[in-house]
């Protein structure tokens, strides 16, 4: 399939976030941003159903260093039915408390992080007729030289902001050789379902990640390497 | 009314004068501190609380402008509560998608009548994948300028709580307590407002109005015992601009937005008050920028 070369941009940030998916009720992060936070960075720069992106490789550039932070969070979601029921009544409060409904959680953040994403795009079987590679490559790079986004990208959560620039060719990655074990890869979304807004299924797949002098290579989505 | 059509971006300054501005449950309510560095740190929830406490108190918690999370301090009646509670007896086991078609219905119905959802989102059982509506105002951990000292003050209450107490203590019947300040502190936040996100939850240039009001005006609303003085000092708004798309999307990197603006102390030893500090906003970066970016300072 047509590919997109090789875009390499630079990210960083006071703290992070990468939840591991065993670690979510109190967080903890991964050691480096996962490929599928890095899509999600690159997506809130430039994406269109036309284009999916894939990592290629993340370089760390500085140490791995941690904080922790408690917060008071909210326990629930609010139930679908409540709604429905108000919006056929036109009355009834759908608030939550928070005294009723706090939860006290820490979490383990990263802090101080910055990266060189290296990744491509390649087009996809919902592109349209005036979609080209070169287009989405042009439109990309001025994005990311002009500071421009279609929300601004996060480190994981939200409250954690990434900020963007053109990757200097003068970034070299923190040395450190390191084991990172098993991390999310990504999502593997069904068929997106026009009537909720979501795909009808989402399932996790995971690498054997490794920070061999500071870069981890993301091996192919589609290669064996990656588990479902 | 329609959605904002300008992305933002915000510096946010505000201090505490001997007073807790976010205590740490994991330090038994003392201060926020970076303990690498003993920077006072105060976290975006906390902020956002304010926020929704604040519209909730002025717009009366009545649609469109109620408030999603709400602290249960302020009103609550009766017929509501019950309503709530045969709600989530409908819900019980069920943690499937459901509502099929009327989702995204419930979903903008949301939006409309709450403004903690369409500013900041809100995460509602609507779908089976991390259901949430992504609200356009996202801010960041807001960071003392200057390390903070954390006080702890043991304080006196002249009553007891229980007769066994005032009995061991033979009728003196007093209890110690404690108190955590800082006796001064200037925090930093930064903010982000996508106009795309806010074209989605129908977040409006009055929303965005309510929205300065509040952090102009939050923290004469949320006096306490333990807040002390706390004060919003500066607001200084980026709106990107330009035509069409690029006001959207914007026309200047955001961080660099930032650097214009620097916080520089202007007086010796340990700083006791905003005059001990000088807000500076680099005037000639801001004039380069004239027509991608108008720069609106708001406190």
């Amino acid at each position: 399939m047509a590919k997109s070369k090789t875009l390499k941009i630079k990210v960083w940030g006071e703290n992070a976030c990468f939840t591991r998916p065993e670690m979510k009720v109190e967080r903890v992060s991964y050691d480096v941003m996962t490929p599928s936070a890095a899509r999600g960075i690159l997506e809130a720069i430039l994406w269109k159903p036309a284009i999916s992106w894939r990592i290629e490789r993340i370089d760390v550039l500085n140490e791995i260093r941690w904080q922790s932070v408690r917060r008071n969070e909210l326990g629930s979601k609010i139930p679908f039915s409540n709604v429905t029921k108000a919006m056929k009544d036109g009355k009834g409060s759908l608030a939550l408390y928070i005294e009723e409904e706090r939860q006290q959680r820490a979490g383990l953040f990263l802090r101080d992080v910055a990266y060189v994403i290296h990744a491509h795009f390649s087009l996809s079987d919902r592109k349209g007729p005036a979609d080209n590679i070169k287009k989405f490559e042009e439109m990309f790079e001025r994005r990311v030289s002009k500071g421009q986004c279609h929300h601004f990208p996060v480190m994981g959560n939200r409250e954690f902001p990434a900020f963007f620039a053109p990757a200097d060719d003068g970034e070299r990655p923190h040395p450190v050789d390191r084991d990172l074990g098993f991390i999310l890869y990504d999502m593997e979304f069904g068929v997106w379902d026009e009537n909720s807004s979501d795909y009808e299924s989402a399932r996790p797949r995971f690498f054997r990640a490794r920070l061999e002098s500071g870069s981890m290579v993301v091996p192919a989505w589609d290669s064996a390497e990656v588990l479902g | 009314m329609s959605a904002i059509s300008n992305r933002y971006e915000f510096v946010y300054l505000f201090d505490v004068k001997d007073g807790n501005p976010n205590g740490d449950p994991d330090a038994g309510n003392m201060p926020r501190i970076d303990s690498e560095t003993g920077h006072g740190l105060v976290t975006d929830v906390s902020l956002k609380r304010k926020v929704r406490n604040y519209v909730g108190i002025t717009k009366r918690y009545e649609p469109p402008y109620d408030i999603y999370i709400k602290e249960k301090a302020v009103l609550i009646e009766a017929h509501e509560k019950a309503y709530k509670e045969l709600g989530v007896d409908l819900e019980k086991d069920d943690k499937k998608r459901k509502g099929g078609d009327r989702v995204p219905e419930a979903r903008s119905w949301m939006c409309k009548n709450f403004y903690d959802v369409r500013s900041f989102g809100a995460v509602m059982a609507l779908k089976v994948n991390a259901g949430v509506v992504k609200g356009p105002v996202q801010l960041s951990f807001a960071r003392s300028v200057d390390p903070v000292l954390q006080f702890e003050h043991s304080i006196t209450r002249m009553a007891v709580a229980t007769k066994e107490e005032a009995e061991s203590q033979g009728g003196d019947n007093r209890t110690m307590g404690k108190k955590h300040t800082v006796p001064y502190g200037l925090y930093r936040s930064h903010g982000f407002i996508s106009a795309f996100y806010a074209e989605d939850t129908g977040f409006t240039e009055e929303d965005l109005q309510l929205f300065w009001n509040s952090l102009t005006n939050m923290f004469d609303h949320d006096r306490s015992a333990a807040r002390g003085e706390m004060s919003a000092r500066r607001l200084i708004v980026f709106k990107h601009i330009g035509e069409g798309e690029s006001a959207r999307l914007g026309t200047h990197p955001a961080h660099k937005l930032f650097d214009t603006v620097t916080v520089h102390r202007k007086s010796d030893g340990p700083p006791r008050s905003y005059a001990d500090y000088e807000v500076k906003i680099d005037e000639a970066a801001i004039e380069k920028l004239k027509g991608k970016i108008e720069l609106l300072d708001l406190i």
